[in-house]
């Protein structure tokens, strides 16, 4: 059987297409009302800063924004590629280091709350 | 001395004109574009979540950060991009998750149908345990 990384790569994007289809709408809601000046209780600091000192909130947050990034990657990948962008393994290299960079800078500030 | 190569391979002009040539491949542009929204939006929030790490003042900084209107104009494209990918990722369901019962297929409709009840649902929890209303 040939070897492929295909499922690699295609398993976190269908995992966080579906993530983001169901969560991230809602949540750039609430932080629309924050930028509209009327935040939502639970953007408060003291809030926010209790619940993401939560080990189950941190994994949470943790594995959100990996899958986030990681689909939105892979989507920036394809498109790059249907614009006329031929150039795919420096493409893919760079998104997919973008997401892994943000999810990295996530779990060493998740470590300091 | 080796003879002058002239094998030219023809290689294909990709240009973006393409995107235009029917409304099909424009609404399938804009369903791919909103990887920039969902991702930069994502991104902001990595920064918020290092504001938050930083204290009370960096994230009270960055709450009033996101009401420059820029911010706001990024807000309403990226809720606006990111509700069009929910609408055709679940648009999309019934072909990913064919779901037999018996001898029938269940109707691509109630498969659609039960993944945007299940995102309206999950959005009006977070909206509320957030406490936005």
């Amino acid at each position: 059987m040939a070897i492929s990384n295909k499922p690699i790569v295609w398993g976190p994007f269908a995992a966080g297409g579906t993530l983001t289809a169901f969560l991230t709408p809602a949540l750039i809601l609430l932080t629309l009302l924050a930028a509209l000046g009327h935040a939502p209780d639970l953007l408060a600091y003291e809030r926010l800063h209790a619940l993401s000192g939560h080990w189950l909130a941190k994994l949470a947050v943790a594995g959100v924004v990996f899958l986030s990034l990681w689909s939105a990657a892979h989507r920036l990948r394809i498109t790059c590629y249907d614009l006329g962008v031929r150039a795919d393994t420096v493409v893919a290299t760079i998104v997919y280091a973008g997401a892994l960079g943000g999810t990295g800078v996530t779990v060493l500030y998740l470590a300091r709350i | 001395m080796a003879e002058e190569v002239t094998r030219k391979p023809y290689e294909r002009v990709m240009t973006m004109r393409w995107i235009l040539r029917h409304p099909r491949y424009l609404r399938y542009m804009v369903r791919e574009f909103s990887c920039l929204f969902i991702g930069g939006w994502t991104l902001l929030m990595v920064w918020g979540l290092t504001q938050l790490a930083e204290g009370p003042a960096a994230w009270a900084a960055f709450l009033e950060c996101l009401k420059s209107p820029a911010s706001i104009a990024f807000h309403v494209l990226a809720l606006g991009f990111a509700a069009y990918h929910s609408v055709t990722w679940f648009n999309l369901t019934p072909k990913a998750l064919p779901l037999q019962l018996g001898e029938h297929f269940v109707p691509d409709g109630v498969i659609a149908g039960a993944h945007f009840g299940a995102w309206a649902a999950l959005s009006l929890a977070i909206l509320s345990l957030a406490g936005a209303f």
